[in-house]
C-alpha cells in the first residue's frame, strides 16, 4: 500500500484498502476557521442537538484568520459566534482574535502548534488543509457539513484515493523554491490531473527541503484536483513536531509494495523559474517565456507563500534596493510576523537567523518600500473590500499564493501571475515580470 | 430527490472555481438568517467573466440585477466544475438562486461531495459535453430514475452517468439523514 493507503487502513481498522474503496476512518484532528466554522457550528447544532457535545474537544482546532483585519459587520459576528462556542466547550485550541494567542493563517499555524502529526488524519473546512500532508499524514479540506458530521461523530466517509508519485531528483539551485516545483507539476498534469487522486511527493530533492518549502508542495496539490498531498516523514520531520508538541503518533512508512497510477521523475537542476498566467493556476510559462510583462502591484503572502523562509528569500533580493509597484507584504501568521520584526538575513542567505547589517528583515521591506501587513489570509482570497492588498480594479499582480482564477484576489478584472518568492522579490523591483537568476548575486 | 428536474439551462465552460460561483467577499453572510440567506442568490455566479457568463454567447447575468433568484433551474458546465476552493457556500448559493440540478462532463472532489452531503444540487455528469450542445435558455428535462436528460430545442435525449452510491445519500436528503437511516448515528 501507498502512504496514503496506510494511513487509511488503519484508522478504517483494516489490514488492507485499495483505491476505489469507500471507508469510514476514524478522524484524529478537526480544524475550522472563521469562514466556514460558524456555518458548520449551525449544521452540527441543528442535527446532534442545541446541547450536543464535541466528540472530542482536544481534536477540534479552531483557528480564525479568514477576515480579521476588516471593519465588516457580518464578519466580526461571525468571530464572536466562533467564541461563544469555544467557550460553551471550553476549547483548548481555539485562538481568539484580539488576544496574544491569535495566530492567523490555519495551515501554517497547525504546523507551528504541533497539530501536523506524521500517520494520523487531519480534515479542515479549507481546501489547502492538504498542506499538513507535508508531515507524513493524510489531510484533506472538506465542507460545512462533513465538518459538521465529524465534530459529531469523530468519523467520516472517504473513497480512497488512487497515487501520483512525483519524485524530484537532484539538488535545487538557489533561484528554485518548491513553489516552481509545484507550478511546473500542476502544469504537466492539469487542474484536474490529480482529481479523486493523492499526490506523493517523493526523492531526495523533496527531502532536501525544509518542512516550509515541503508545505509548499503539498499545499497546492488542491490546484491539480488532489484530494491530498503527501510526503513521508523523516527526522526532520520528527524534529520540528517534537520541538513543539508531545503528542502521540506513529510514524508510517512507505511500504515496497505500493502501486501508483502515474509516476514522473523530475530533475530539479535542469528546472526554471516558473509562473502560472492568468486565470489558471495550471497556465505555467518559464519567466523567460513572459519577462517584460509590466505590473502594477506584488504580493507576498498566503499560506503558500507567506511563511517565515518565504519572506527570507524574497527579502534576499529587495535587501537595499526599492520595488517598481506597490508591494504588499502579508505575514501568514503571529509567529512569523515576531520573527520578521526579529531576525534578519544571514550573510549564506536563505538561513535567516541573526541580524547581518543591524536589520531585520521586517526593516528590509520598510526600506524597500513595501507595505506591511497583519498576518491573515489577508487578499489571497480577495475578502471584503476593505482587505489590505486586495484587488479592485484592472490590476496586473505577481503573487506567491496559490489561485489566480478570476476575481480571486477581489476583482474580476484583475490579473493574477502566480510565482515563487524570489521572482515576485525580483519583479517588484524591477515593475515587470523578471526572473530572479537577473537579480540573484 | 425529484424524479422530474426541469427548467431553463445556464450554461458555463471549463473550471469554474468556487470563487466565481460564490465571490469570497460575500462569504461572510449567514446561511440560516432569511435576510442574510438570500445574498448567497443574488451573488451566486457573479465573478464569472462576463465574456462566459451564459454560453455560447455570454453575456447573460444568471441573476438580473436587483434580484435574489436565477430564471434558470440546471447549470451545464464543462469539465472540473467547482474547482478550487472548499466553501460548502458554493453549491448552497446554487441551490438559493434556484438551482435543482448541475450536469457538468466532470466535477471537482470538493463541490461534488459538498452538493451531495449537504443536498443542496444534484450534482449529474454527461458523457456527451452538453456544455457544447445547450445553450443558455433552453428547456431541459431530467428524468433521474430513466438518468437522461432531454433538451426540447433540439429534441434529443442524452444520456447521464448514474449517480452510482451517492445516490442513496441524495435520496435521504443529506449524509445526516443517510447515516440516521443506515444506523451509523441516533
Amino acid at each position: 500500500m501507498t502512504l496514503t493507503e496506510t494511513i487509511l487502513a488503519a484508522h478504517a481498522g483494516r489490514d488492507r484498502v485499495s483505491p476505489g474503496d469507500n471507508i469510514w476512518i476514524d478522524v484524529d484532528t478537526l480544524m475550522t476557521h472563521d469562514v466556514c466554522g460558524p456555518p458548520t457550528i449551525e449544521i452540527f447544532k441543528r442535527e446532534f442537538g442545541e446541547d450536543a457535545r464535541v466528540w472530542d474537544p482536544d481534536r477540534l482546532v479552531i483557528l480564525p484568520d479568514h477576515y480579521i483585519f476588516t471593519d465588516d459587520p457580518h464578519a466580526q459576528r461571525n468571530i464572536e459566534h466562533l467564541r461563544a462556542f469555544a467557550a460553551e466547550h471550553s476549547l483548548a485550541h481555539y485562538y481568539d482574535v484580539g488576544t496574544s494567542r491569535y495566530k492567523g493563517v490555519c495551515h501554517v499555524a497547525l504546523a507551528e502548534e504541533g497539530f501536523n502529526l506524521p500517520g494520523t488524519t487531519l480534515f479542515g473546512t479549507d481546501s489547502h488543509t492538504c498542506t499538513s500532508g507535508a508531515f507524513g499524514l493524510f489531510s484533506t479540506g472538506v465542507g460545512n457539513t462533513d465538518a459538521a458530521f465529524i465534530m459529531g461523530t469523530g468519523k467520516i466517509w472517504v473513497r480512497v484515493p488512487e497515487t501520483m508519485r512525483f519524485v524530484f531528483e537532484g539538488a535545487l539551485p538557489p533561484w528554485l523554491m518548491a513553489k516552481d516545483l509545484i507550478l511546473t507539476v500542476i502544469g504537466d498534469v492539469g487542474l484536474d490531473g490529480g482529481t479523486y487522486r493523492a499526490l506523493e511527493f517523493d526523492g531526495e530533492a523533496v527531502f532536501d527541503l525544509s518542512m516550509e518549502e515541503r508545505m509548499t508542495l503539498t499545499n497546492m496539490a488542491i490546484e491539480a484536483g488532489g484530494k491530498n498531498g503527501i510526503i513521508a516523514a523523516d527526522e526532520k520531520t520528527e524534529a520540528f513536531v517534537r520541538a513543539r508538541t508531545d503528542r502521540a503518533y506513529t510514524m508510517v512508512a512507505p511500504r515496497a509494495d505500493a502501486r501508483f497510477v502515474y509516476e514522473k521523475v523530475y530533475d530539479v537542476s535542469q528546472m526554471e523559474p516558473v509562473v502560472a498566467k492568468p486565470h489558471r493556476p495550471d497556465n505555467r510559462a518559464k519567466v523567460s517565456e513572459v519577462e517584460g510583462t509590466p505590473l502594477d502591484r506584488a504580493y507576498i503572502g498566503s499560506c503558500t507563500g507567506g511563511k517565515f523562509e518565504d519572506f527570507v528569500a524574497a527579502a534576499r533580493i529587495l535587501e537595499g534596493n526599492r520595488v517598481q509597484v506597490d508591494t504588499y507584504v502579508v505575514p501568514a501568521s503571529t509567529e512569523v510576523s515576531r520573527r520578521l520584526r526579529e531576525e534578519g538575513l544571514h550573510e549564506e542567505g536563505l538561513r535567516g537567523e541573526g541580524l547581518s547589517g543591524g536589520k531585520t528583515l521586517w526593516q528590509i521591506f520598510l526600506d524597500a518600500g513595501c507595505k506591511m501587513g497583519h498576518a491573515s489570509c489577508g487578499a489571497c482570497l480577495g475578502g471584503p473590500v476593505d482587505t489590505f492588498g486586495r484587488t479592485h480594479g484592472t490590476e496586473v499582480v505577481i503573487s506567491t499564493t496559490n489561485r489566480n482564477f478570476p476575481g480571486r484576489m477581489g476583482s474580476k478584472q484583475s490579473a493574477v501571475y502566480l510565482a515563487s518568492p524570489l521572482t515576485v522579490a525580483a519583479s517588484a523591483l524591477a515593475g515587470v515580470i523578471t526572473d530572479p537568476r537577473e537579480v540573484l548575486v | 430527490m425529484k424524479a422530474q428536474i426541469s427548467g431553463r439551462a445556464y450554461v458555463l465552460g471549463d473550471s469554474v472555481d468556487t470563487d466565481q460561483i460564490i465571490p469570497a467577499a460575500h462569504l461572510v453572510y449567514s446561511m440560516t438568517e432569511p435576510d442574510e440567506r438570500r445574498m448567497y442568490g443574488r451573488y451566486a455566479l457573479s465573478a464569472v467573466p462576463d465574456a462566459e457568463a451564459g454560453l455560447p454567447r455570454g453575456g447573460i447575468p444568471f441573476v438580473r440585477d436587483g434580484e435574489y433568484a436565477s430564471d434558470y433551474r440546471i447549470v451545464v458546465a464543462g469539465n472540473n466544475f467547482g474547482c478550487g476552493s472548499s466553501r460548502e457556500h458554493a453549491p448552497f448559493a446554487l441551490q438559493v438562486a434556484g438551482v435543482e440540478a448541475v450536469i457538468a462532463s466532470s466535477y471537482a472532489r470538493i463541490f461534488y461531495r459538498n452538493a451531495v452531503d449537504g443536498g443542496f444540487v444534484v450534482p449529474f455528469e454527461c458523457a456527451r459535453r452538453l456544455a457544447d450542445v445547450v445553450e443558455t435558455g433552453d428547456h431541459l428535462d431530467i428524468d433521474v430514475a430513466a438518468g437522461t436528460v432531454h433538451v426540447r430545442r433540439l429534441d434529443e435525449t442524452f444520456l447521464l452517468h448514474p449517480l452510482g452510491e451517492v445516490a442513496a445519500i441524495l435520496e435521504a436528503g443529506n449524509v445526516f439523514e443517510y447515516a440516521r437511516q443506515s444506523g451509523m448515528i441516533g
